[in-house]
């Protein structure tokens, strides 16, 4: 590959918001400003004051080897950092929680802080509340960029070594900035025109705005990493390329598209996919949306979909689950914060085909059936249980598919399952050259995961490039 | 049948002066005029000591300023407020007004003037004429009035403050307090000089002299006044403490026990009770009203009537005094009593603030090893700390999580790794984990059989001078 065909990326300062560029093409529709938007996704949990920061932060027992600390997949230590908010360092506290997890930020919006640190606390045991831990998080973080960002790079000299990382998510990014802070160069290319990945792409606007983690990302561009947007790399050729310009190479490529349904009319002007959905209304303007909507599938991004399709201005939401509720792959708190907003819920019912609308383009009907729970756990269909749902617009959303050719072409990176394979404690594939981290090797997990995964990496990696330039 | 419950009788008569219950309000801004006074008596208080009246002073702007603590306001407050700004007249027209309208609550002039005889006569004069229960002689205000060579710069030299308790002894006809100051080496010295001088009662403590803090922006100690600030007096729960030692040192000294009103950092009952069980007569209350207002008592008499019924007394002086003869000199505290820590497992909530407290701040005999003792069988914390940041965490995920499974059962609500363990013949009985245990009946602290007889560093060496004491 062309070094030419790399686009640098180039930042205009809109007020007070930052919008990536590719040089020539104005492709950027993030209007992170757009009042519409900001008006039909209010924040799911608005910031602390300052004093009930403060008076939140004293409830922290400040633990030992804090089990917060530990259920972290970055550990961030938490109970520092709620310290310093409640001896008003806000400062030291963002530095503490950037030390561990350079998406800080983003992650104290989008973590299932239920699952993690929030559910980790020890207030749990003892009858009180658990601290609220994303919600400090955020006030440290927020405090941070308020105050101009002013990260602490704590590697001077550059040293010898480059690394590039395909695909521009968490995983890359905390690979990158962990490169940078110890001295090495890294260049990430990404085939979007925005750096983030799901993060600026496909995260519900509610949780996290894509402003804040294009905000976020800037912080890491600060550090020196550089950037190349429009850059699909594919093919013999490019990976020899790339092989031969950097000492490592990081894969940071997540999961690709949603699956098909594989049903008929799929294709139908009305269908979309739950990941183009969201990107179209988050970083395209697309603000509109149908009256009445069914997201097929119940993991957390399906029902991203069905909230964000409430909050655009669908008369019904209705998600269709083809098995039982405790089958779902959505966090439970998400699941009753959708039913509490109206998210209707069908279980044991799958779609066989999507109806196109007499007359006018679009689509009128979605044509489902029940199953159940055959012998060995495989899905049958129930007889004669046909019913169909009007509506006029379907959002698929059941699981993003690896991007498997994608794979293939890294030539030895042995693949399981559809993740590649890695040595969970240094981040390293079959293929000594390659590393990988974040979705497309834990399979789709969380934010915070990849940032864990990346950061891990870039431990070994500058370790190894240290050894090999010493 | 239950017993039936006897209302206990709260009120006393302290010194001759009889009040309906021993919650005096403090000589302070909530005793600043008769209408407060009223108000305050209406909410139940029993007894007032009037904003200290003398010459009208002029106040600064501004007065106050407190330290918060861990998110708590007002641990401690501190002031620069002088005595009334109040002309003398006013002051006295209000108390007889109070008196006629109150006459079985309790009105105590305070009282700071100049250092002569016939002023003193004087003002003991005006205030008995406009019906004062009683007398008290402020020498304890630490900020401004003594400078001015009154207050504390009295309270400070036994001298003086004997000769001016005689002086208002000569004119007397009520009772007569002595209000002490803290801010002095030994606070028996005065008491001893008020007895001397012939005062009924004493009151214990006034304000501690204190700076609260500096605002980090301006470099400007707290409270401000056009740029500059002055050492104030410090008052609030932070200095119960201190008062306590205070009362239990005049109280155990024959030269200087008198009737005593406490003073000094009480909030509600308990600070109270506390107060009266180191020979408290009555107690007094200022920061806690001006913090929360007057309705308070009405907690402080409740909770105050529940726990004479539970411990079955009748009245105050079924308690008074009961705690006196506990407190010692630390020579005479038997050497061969031990406890040991015991942490009950089924309430331990995992924190391990007992662990890094015993190991950073006591005697290294906590440990994490229930799961067997490995490598580190006394790992110190920083081990541990870096054994839990190798290990990888991942959000849980059941569909991506087939094999984990919830195999071992755990015998307590807390994983057994982190439940501490206390090496008993290590632990020195310090009480350190028990106090920063969040949990209440988590850890406590029990006895352990010696077989030894009591015995005391006296006794053990056998003279009765003071031993190496602990100092840090």
């Amino acid at each position: 590959m062309e070094r030419s065909h790399f686009f640098l990326c180039r930042r205009a300062i809109v007020g007070k918001v930052f919008c990536y560029q590719e040089s020539g093409v104005s492709t950027l529709n993030t209007q992170p400003g757009n009042p519409e938007l900001v008006a039909r996704f209010p924040e799911i949990h608005p910031p602390f004051d300052n004093v009930a920061a403060v008076t939140e932060a004293n409830r922290c027992l400040y633990c030992f080897d804090a089990p917060c600390t530990a259920a972290c997949p970055t550990h961030i230590d938490v109970p520092r950092f709620i310290k310093r908010i409640a001896q008003s360092n806000l400062r030291g506290s963002a530095l503490t929680i950037l030390d561990a997890n350079i998406l800080g930020a983003s992650c104290s919006r989008v973590c299932p802080v239920d699952v993690l640190c929030e559910g980790a606390c020890v207030y749990h045991r003892y009858n009180k509340q658990p601290i609220e831990i994303g919600r400090l998080q955020r006030h440290a973080m927020d405090a941070f960029f308020q105050n101009g960002a002013a990260l602490v790079q704590r590697a001077h000299e550059q040293r010898s070594g480059r690394v590039a990382c395909i695909g521009a998510g968490p995983a890359s990014l905390a690979f990158a900035a962990e490169m940078r802070q110890r001295g090495f160069a890294v260049t990430i290319f990404e085939r979007k025109p925005l750096p983030g990945g799901l993060n600026t792409y496909g995260v519900a606007e509610y949780k996290l705005r894509s402003s804040d983690s294009l905000r976020e990302i800037e912080l890491i561009r600060s550090l020196g990493v550089e950037f190349r947007f429009g850059s699909e790399i594919g093919g013999e050729a490019a990976f020899a390329q790339l092989e031969k310009d950097y000492d490592f190479i990081f894969l940071g490529i997540g999961l690709g598209a949603m699956r098909s349904l594989q049903i008929p009319g799929e294709h139908l002007p009305g269908v979309i996919d739950a990941l183009k959905f969201i990107e179209g209304y988050k970083t395209g303007g697309k603000l509109e949306v149908g009256r009445h909507a069914v997201v097929v599938g119940a993991g957390n991004t399906a029902i991203d979909a069905a909230r964000a399709a409430l909050r655009l201005g669908a008369e019904d939401v209705q998600i269709l689950y083809r098995r039982d509720e405790p089958s779902m792959s959505a966090f439970l708190f998400e699941y009753e914060q959708a039913k509490e907003e109206g998210v209707k819920f069908h279980w044991w019912s799958q779609p066989v085909a999507i109806l196109p609308s007499q007359g006018h383009e679009g689509i009128e009907a979605i044509e489902c059936v029940r199953v159940r729970s055959g012998a060995n756990g495989s899905l049958e269909k129930v007889h004669a249980s046909g019913f169909r749902i009007s509506c006029d617009m379907v959002i698929p959303a059941i699981g993003q598919s690896p991007l498997l050719e994608f794979l293939e072409a890294c030539r030895g990176v042995r693949t399981d399952n559809g993740r590649i394979q890695v040595d969970r404690a240094t981040g390293q594939t079959s293929h000594p050259k390659y590393f990988a981290g974040g979705d497309c090797v834990n399979g789709g997990r969380e934010v915070v995961d990849a940032v864990a995964d990346g950061k891990r990496t870039a431990l070994t990696v500058a370790k190894m490039l240290e050894k090999a330039h010493a | 049948m239950p017993d039936r419950i006897v209302t206990p009788d709260i009120s006393v008569n302290f010194a001759g002066i009889s009040s309906p219950n021993p919650f005096w309000l403090a000589s302070a801004p909530p005793t600043n005029c008769g209408e407060q006074v009223m108000r305050a008596f209406d909410a139940g208080w029993g007894g007032a000591v009037w904003k200290t009246i003398g010459d009208p002073i002029t106040n600064v702007s501004s007065r106050y300023s407190s330290l918060d603590w861990n998110g708590q306001r007002m641990m401690g407050l501190n002031n620069i407020e002088l005595i009334s700004d109040r002309p003398l007249e006013v002051n006295l027209r209000e108390i007889a007004e109070v008196k006629k309208r109150y006459p079985r609550h309790a009105v105590i002039a305070s009282l700071m003037v100049e250092s002569n005889r016939e002023a003193w006569h004087q003002i003991v004069q005006q205030s008995e004429d406009a019906g004062a229960d009683g007398l008290e002689l402020n020498f304890g205000c630490p900020h401004g009035m003594s400078e001015r060579g009154m207050g504390s710069a009295v309270g400070q030299v036994p001298d003086y403050a004997e000769m001016i308790t005689s002086w208002v002894k000569e004119k007397a006809r009520t009772p007569v307090l002595v209000k002490l100051t803290p801010n002095i080496t030994d606070i028996r010295a005065v008491a001893r000089a008020a007895k001397r001088g012939g005062a009924d009662g004493l009151s214990a403590i006034n304000t501690i002299n204190s700076i609260t803090g500096i605002d980090l922006d301006t470099f400007i100690p707290r409270p401000n006044v056009d740029g500059k600030s002055s050492h104030g007096g410090y008052c609030g729960p932070a200095v119960k403490p201190i008062a306590l030692n205070m009362v239990q040192q005049v109280q155990s000294d024959q030269e200087s026990r008198l009737p005593l009103s406490g003073i000094g950092g009480i909030s509600d009952w308990r600070d109270a009770v506390e107060f009266i069980l180191l020979g408290c007569g009555t107690v007094q209350v200022c920061t806690a009203v001006m913090h929360y207002g007057y309705r308070i008592v009405e907690d402080m008499a409740d909770g105050l009537a529940n726990w004479m019924s539970e411990k079955g007394f009748a009245k105050i002086s079924d308690f008074q005094s009961l705690s006196l003869a506990r407190v010692q000199d630390w020579k005479h505290l038997n050497l061969n009593y031990k406890i040991v820590a015991r942490i009950h497992e089924e309430k331990c909530i995992g924190c391990e603030l007992c662990y890094t407290a015993c190991w950073d701040g006591a005697h290294q005999c906590i440990h994490l090893d229930r799961l067997g003792a490995n490598n580190h069988h006394h790992a110190t914390p920083a081990m541990r700390e870096a054994l839990s940041k190798q290990a990888i965490a991942m959000t849980p995920i059941p569909k991506l999580d087939h094999a984990s499974s919830n195999s071992s059962k755990e015998p307590y609500p807390t994983p057994l790794a982190r439940i501490p363990r206390v090496d008993e013949a290590e632990c020195v009985g310090c009480n350190l984990c028990s106090l920063v245990c969040p949990v209440d009946g988590c850890i406590t602290m029990e006895q352990v059989e010696t077989h030894l007889a009591s015995q005391s560093w006296e006794q053990r060496t056998g003279n009765s001078a003071n031993p190496a004491r602990k100092c840090d």
